[in-house]
């Protein structure tokens, strides 16, 4: 499957989470400070407002918050891959995104479903993550 | 706050043609709408101090529909939170004139998105975190926040379709509907699913329109030919802009913004006769409903099962047939505000709530993103 480009809204703030997806790895902010993880990126802890984040490799796992079987979209790149299953995850770090679950029917989904993140699909020089549930 | 209600009333309120309305530009539209709310309350535009105004139609919404008008204001709000902008403007009118700031101000929406073909939101918060996961905007977050709805709550599609059909049963009565119909729960479930948990019929129309709404200091309100609408409460807040930044997603802004409004106009939710709240999609009813105090969080859908919605029931909800039946011209905020007007000044001929001396109208925009309540009331 192809993924439109991200290229063009690529920026100093967001490049590194990208960048380390070629690694497999999923990064996100911590702040020394008051120690809370944040995503997404900004340029302020947005909990105490220091400036000392740094990236920090995340587990990977979390929990699923909620999802939605999109079975038909407007959205001309993505008419073709339905249906796919847009979630939020919940990391263990305590922080949440939006990602895909994969590997799995819709009917084995559930909220609070343990998950790890994988990285298959390719979006231009980079991968995209995604979830499937923990093993 | 308590000082600020009661200042100030709505005495104009008005929707332009509504439906398609493929000649009509969106400066037409609040145009036409902003002359019927003016003439209805024998004000003139010469008497007009304030605009306000929100929405896609125009880079800079006040200076450009202002422009049209050949208007001049001494004071000018183009806040744009999505749908609940409008009920934004009118606690912003509220404090302007209990600061003495102006007397009269003019509220405009107007939008010709369904003929055009494009929903201007849809694709213009492509952020780079959301964008690759391919999530229909709005639409999406909606059904996220459904899906999470259901599963700490045991909320069920049933239930939600409740809300859209109660809407046809009062669009139904509503010559200005934009669907008549009949519409069964059936039909709701059977309609495709867009985004799980959300069938198309779950979803609002995609219409044109315009609205306009008059509100003037109460000295001035004595003069006008209509009976005034008080306004009695205001609150406003956002939340985040991200699907994936909401904090809870069973639990919206409107919890701030209408204890700000219970709190100003000193009333409480068992006090409301009238409840216009945004009905982008059956979830955002429940959502609301829980979060104003009608019903403990979590039991939106049973809420809606059992007392009745629907026209002759002991609970009117979105009496106009709402953003699910009657028109959603994008922002659909400052069409709650016309119907609880004529509702209040028994003006809704097949559908008009008898008695109803209260109206609580709650906005909401983006991403379950703003939230905007009125408390409105009548002498």
């Amino acid at each position: 499957m192809n993924y439109p480009s991200i290229t063009h809204l690529l920026n100093d703030e967001n490049k590194p989470y990208f960048e380390a997806t070629k690694d497999q790895k999923l990064v996100i902010q911590y702040c020394s400070v008051c120690h809370t993880h944040q995503f997404y990126p900004r340029v302020l802890c947005m909990n105490c407002f220091s400036d000392a984040v740094q990236w920090v490799e995340a587990s990977g796992k979390g929990k699923l918050y909620s999802y939605s079987v999109v079975k038909k979209t407007f959205i001309p790149e993505y008419k073709d891959k339905v249906p796919y299953i847009v979630a939020l995850i919940d990391l263990e770090e305590g922080v949440r995104l939006m990602s895909h679950m994969v590997d799995i029917d819709e009917g084995d989904l559930f909220v609070g479903m343990e998950v790890s993140v994988v990285f298959r699909e390719q979006i231009g020089e980079y991968k995209l993550p995604q979830f499937v549930p923990a093993k | 706050m308590k000082h600020l209600s009661r200042c100030a009333a709505i005495v104009g309120a008005a929707e332009s043609d509504l439906g398609i309305v493929p000649n009509k530009n969106v400066f037409q539209l609040q145009a036409e709408a902003a002359k019927k709310a003016l003439d209805e309350c024998g004000l003139k535009k010469s008497d007009v101090e304030a605009v306000f105004s929100a929405g896609p139609h125009s880079y800079l919404q006040t200076v450009t529909i202002a422009e049209y008008m050949k208007i001049t204001p001494k004071y000018t709000d183009s806040t744009s939170i999505g749908g609940s902008s409008f009920e934004a403007h009118i606690g912003h009118a509220v404090a302007g004139i209990a600061a003495g700031l102006f007397d009269t101000a003019l509220i405009t929406y107007g939008s010709t998105q369904r003929s055009d073909s494009s929903r201007p939101g849809s694709r213009i918060e492509r952020d780079i975190f959301e964008a690759p996961y391919g999530m229909p905007f709005p639409l999406g977050g909606y059904a996220l926040a459904a899906q999470r709805h259901m599963s700490m709550y045991g909320t069920t599609s049933e239930q939600l379709a409740e809300v859209a059909v109660a809407a046809r049963e009062w669009a139904k009565l509503n010559p200005n509907a934009f669907k008549r119909d009949p519409l069964t729960i059936e039909e709701v479930l059977n309609s495709e699913i867009i985004a799980s948990p959300l069938h198309k019929l779950d979803c609002c129309l995609v219409t044109d329109g315009g609205g306009a709404i008059v509100i003037t200091s109460k000295e001035k309100a004595k003069q006008c030919k209509t009976e005034p609408i008080w306004i009695l409460g205001t609150g406003e807040t956002h939340t985040h802009m991200h699907i994936s930044q909401m904090d809870d997603h069973t639990v919206t802004g409107a919890q701030t913004s209408g204890k700000r409004a219970y709190e100003m106009a000193g009333i409480t939710p068992s006090e409301i006769d009238l409840v216009q709240v945004y009905d982008s999609f059956t979830i955002t009813v429940l959502l609301q409903l829980e979060d104003l105090g009608f019903c403990k969080k979590g039991e939106g859908g049973r809420f809606v099962q059992n007392r009745n919605i629907r026209p002759g029931g002991d609970f009117p909800l979105n009496t106009s047939g709402g953003g699910l039946s009657y028109c959603h011209p994008g922002l659909f905020g400052i069409f709650l505000i016309i119907e609880a007007v004529r509702q209040l000044r028994g003006e809704c001929g097949d559908r008009q709530v008898k008695n109803a001396k209260t109206a609580l109208c709650n906005g909401m925009g983006g991403v379950l993103s703003s939230s905007s309540t009125v408390i409105l009331g009548r002498d």
